[in-house]
Order: C-alpha cells, then structure tokens, then sequence
C-alpha cells in the first residue's frame, strides 16, 4: 500500500485501533503506517498549507487595507461635479474631466494601433514565417526582450521618433503611439500563445477541405483562439491605462483645462493628473487625488470586466 | 476496374528518415481499397501523400509519380488546394469544427463560391443524408457539433467532406476511436459511398479490410510487401509475411 509501511500490518479487523509494537519496534496505525512518520507527513502538510495561505491572504488584506484607505479618504470628494469639471488649483472646484477625457482618447487610440498591429505581428510569426529560420528566432527573441523593457525607456524613444522625429508634438497621436510599442510586445506574444492552442487536428481538417491559408485562418484558427487574444489585448491595454512615466516624458501636460477635440491635441491621463494632485501642499487635494484613484480603478475593472465578457461570448460561440 | 491513381515507384523521407520505399501500386476506381499493416510501417505518411497534407510537416521529401487525372500529384507545380478539394480526407480521430452542424457541413463549399442560402440547404441535407445522419441531425442543424457522439461526429466529418463533392475519400482509421455499433454503421455507409467514390482506407482491424474492401495493401517498414484482391490476399497471401499478419501472429 505505501512504501513508507514497516512491518506486517495488523490483520484486518482484528485489534485495536491505535499504535501497536512491531517487530521493528515503531508503532504502526491499523493500516499498517509508521505512525510517527505518518504524524509527521501531517504537520509538514499543515505547514505549507499555512504558508500558501499566508501568501495569498498578505496580497489580498493589503490591497484591502489599499482600497478602504482610498475609498475612505475619497468620501465627500468623489461626486458628480467631480467627474464633470475641469482642474482648478482650488481642491473643492477641481474636477477629473479634462484627465478622463484624455485616459479615454489615449486608450482608444492606443488600442485602435496596437490590437491589429500585434494580432497580424502573431499572425505572420505563428502562421507564415518559416519556424526556426534565423529570422524568425531573432524576431522572437527581440519580442521577448521587448516585453521587459522599462517603460520609461519606451517615453524616451516615442520623445524621439514621435514627438520630434515625426513632428506630432506632444500630442494625444504621440503619447498613444508611444503606448502602443509598450504593449505591443505584450499583445504579440500572449496572442501568440493564444494561437498555438488551436489545435492542429482543426488546421487539419480546414486544410484538408482545400481551403487556403488565410481561410483557414479567418475560418478555424482566428475564432478559435480570439477569447485568448482579447484577454491579452485588453489587460496590455489596462497597463497602458495606468502608465504615466512614459506620457510625461513624451509631454503630457499636468494641468489641462481644456477638453482634447482631436488626436493632436495636449492632454493629460488620469494618473498624471493624481501624480500632480498628491504633489500639491495643500491637504485637500489628497483627497481629490484619492477621489482620481477611485475613478482610475473604477475604469481599470470595467475594462478587465469587459475582457472577461468578451472572452466568455467568443467561448459560448465556439462550443 | 478502370484505374483512378496510379503509384509509380514513389519514395518518402522525413529528413533522414526513408519513410516509403518504391511503392508501386493501382488504385482502381469505385472501390475500397485497404491499406492494412503494423504502426509505422508508413499507411498514414502515404495516405497523407495522396492529399499533400504532409507538406505541412518541414524537411519532408518526396520522389516517383502518384499519377491521378494525368498529373503527378507530387511535384511542385500542383496546386494544393485544388488538389485536396478533389481528395477528401477523414481522420482518425473525429474533428468537427466547434462550430453549428450546419456550418461544419458547409464549411468548404461556402469558401469556394456557395453563397446562396437555398443551396447551402440543399447541399447539407444531401451530405447528410449520404453520410446517414441527416434523420439524427435535421432537427439541431444549429446545434454545436461538439455535443454530437463521437460516431455522429465521425460521420458529419464524412458529411462534411462529401460536401466538396470530391472524387477520392481517404480515410484514416475512421473507426478506430469508435464503438461497434457507430463502426457498423460507417463501414455500411463507405460500402454504400463506394459506388460514387474512390476510397482508401488506413485499417488496423483486419476483419474490417476483408469486409469492406476490394483492393488490400499489405504495408511493412515502408515498403509494400503485397498487393491484391482482398479476398485473394485473406485467404492464400502469397508472401508467408502477410499471411502470418492477417492471422493475428505478429503486429
């Protein structure tokens, strides 16, 4: 039954329950374990269990402590004239407007860019480019690298080739193209994993109907693997969403009192905007900056809520 | 029988790997013909051959000539596409796609100009019914395929690639992952499909092959040690080989 068993067990049903002598000398339970390493085995399970939950309950109490402390400080601040002005350097006027509007111009742009550049970046690597060619290595291990990259170092080279190379500006157009090469590399490679899962009895089957490469791709492999595209797609875009490095450094404004009306126009983001509230003296504004946070996580959750819609409707259909 | 393929000394490698050594064989038209032997004696690489389904493996390798409608199926300048729409294939194990009955079954004719909704009707009821599910599926034509058994599965493959209207069926063990009942039913349906097509049939069930099939290949480590009626090879195969595999001995 167990390598760890010493001895003969006791007969079935006969004798007491509990330690008995053996011919080794080690007490033994009635299915004939060694009870002192069973006693062990035990405590050493009890153990790491009470580590794992530890860990688990340490990320969660904190982002408790986190939330509660914000929401509570946030209380009084965060209202509907909040969400409908502009910044003032008075905290009770200040509002988040100019920042949301600018945070929703920016992702849009962004994801407009990146989601069909990454999935066709995916798409050539997984489906067109020969497989270990020394092209294609070096492409994948470029991606790879890419993902790590921080994100300041991206501010340094949208400053360069966006704003000054290509004359945009600091402009919505840059700090989204800026935001784009970020997550790109993200995008690419979660959209990449996405499309190997498709199974190749599936590829197989489209192919051997005599249908094309892109028709089996548009056919088979696209549905198939689109619920692991988007997630990818929309929490790369969630991470653009909190970004403010990057944006400073490529000339988003802290203080706009304007509404952005097209892509190449200054703007702010929501985390530039709170970045420049808790910098204030005055003690109002940590308020306003904790009623800013709301709103980001606020946004964050309803996109990441959006994901996990999406990726449920594209798994109903396919099943 | 008129003859449908002709195989001419054909040679395969998977790299080093001399997979199919100088078959020569005719596949006669209208009929089943069997292609029976141990596990990687080389049935599947030449099946997949017929179709070029092994372009998709890299470093492979392919001579000789596997002459069908006056062309050479092997070499380059055959379109592939073209090619497997000619050629169907059936796997071994059954693989709908996750989508509806409906669009399993149209599937390719939809992507090679069928557009009008009343011929997609007609085109699936006709495949279904030759592949003898339409009285089991007609009523969940929306229903996802998954949810069929795996002998409906099986058959709405076969459905799915009778809707190309091709010429050729080949099959790769299609009953393997099926229970007797469901493999019954689908060697009565490739009995039935013989009258309008060519089939070859990847079988590791040897009462199977003498059942269904005309023609027998028997297939050892790449080569083809005996070809013939399949009657003639049950009962006295000339090669001492085939006859011990056929009566259970060795494989």
């Amino acid at each position: 039954m167990s390598r760890l068993a010493i001895g003969t067990p006791p007969e079935a049903g006969n004798g007491p329950a509990g330690e008995q002598p053996t011919r080794y000398g080690a007490p033994q339970n009635r299915f004939g374990n060694s009870v002192r390493l069973n006693q062990r085995r035990k405590t050493k399970n009890r153990i790491y269990q009470g580590i794992l939950l530890t860990s688990t309950l340490f990320a969660i109490v904190m982002l408790a402590l986190l939330l509660f402390q914000i929401v509570r400080s946030s209380i009084g601040w965060l209202d509907w004239k909040f969400l409908t002005s502009l910044p003032s350097r008075f905290p009770e006027k200040a509002g988040i407007l100019s920042a949301l509007a600018g945070s929703l111009w920016t992702i849009g742009l962004t994801a407009g860019i990146a989601i069909p550049i990454g999935i066709a970046t995916a798409l050539y690597l997984e489906e067109y480019s020969k497989e270990g060619t020394r092209l294609s290595r070096l492409i994948q291990i470029n991606i790879s690298n890419l993902a790590g990259v921080p994100s300041i170092v991206y501010g340094m080279l949208g400053l360069a080739v966006f704003v000054r190379g290509a004359g945009f500006g600091r402009s919505i157009l840059s700090g989204a193209l800026t935001l784009s090469l970020l997550i790109l590399p993200v995008i690419i490679v979660t959209a990449q994993e996405a499309l190997k899962s498709v199974p190749l009895s599936l590829k197989e089957a489209s192919y051997a109907l005599g249908v094309s490469k892109w028709q089996t791709i548009t056919g088979v492999v696209l549905p198939f693997s689109m619920p692991g595209i988007l997630t990818g797609a929309i929490l790369a875009i969630s991470r653009a969403m909190g970004e403010a490095a990057p944006l400073i450094i490529v000339g988003a404004a802290g203080y706009v009192a304007f509404l952005p009306k097209s892509p190449m126009d200054s703007y702010t983001v929501l985390p530039i905007q709170i970045f420049n509230w808790t910098s204030r003296p005055q003690e109002a504004f940590q308020h306003v900056a904790s009623a800013g946070i709301v709103v980001l996580i606020v946004l964050l959750l309803t996109t990441n809520t959006i994901a996990i819609l999406l990726r449920n409707k594209y798994q109903n259909r396919m099943d | 029988m008129a003859v449908k393929v002709n195989v001419e000394h054909v040679d395969f490698w998977y790299g080093d790997l001399h997979a199919l050594k100088d078959l020569t064989f005719d596949v006669p038209e209208k009929s089943i013909t069997a292609l029976i032997g141990p596990s990687g004696c080389g049935k599947t690489t030449f099946l997949k051959l017929m179709n070029r389904m092994n372009d998709f493996i890299p470093g492979t390798r392919a001579t000789g000539k596997l002459i069908y409608h006056d062309r050479n199926i092997i070499s380059y300048d055959v379109d592939v596409v073209e090619l497997r729409m000619k050629i169907g294939m059936v796997f071994q194990k059954p693989n709908p796609f996750p989508k509806s009955v409906y669009e399993n079954v149209i599937y390719g004719p939809k992507r090679h100009g069928v557009k009008r909704k009343a011929d997609l009707d007609l085109l699936v009821e006709k495949s279904l019914r030759q592949a003898s599910l339409w009285d089991e599926a007609k009523d969940i034509l929306n229903r996802s395929a998954m949810t069929l058994s795996g002998g409906q599965q099986q058959r709405l493959c076969i459905a799915r690639c009778l809707a190309m209207e091709p010429d050729v069926l080949l099959m790769d063990e299609p009953t393997s992952a099926l229970d007797p009942t469901s493999t019954q039913f689908i060697e009565d349906l490739l009995v039935r499909l013989k009258e309008d097509y060519t089939i070859l049939i990847v079988t590791h069930n040897m009462q199977q092959a003498a059942r269904i099939s005309e023609k027998t290949a028997f297939f050892l480590l790449g080569e083809v040690i005996e070809f013939g009626d399949t009657r003639e090879i049950f009962l006295n195969a000339k090669n001492p080989t085939t006859e011990r595999y056929i009566s259970g001995r060795f494989g």
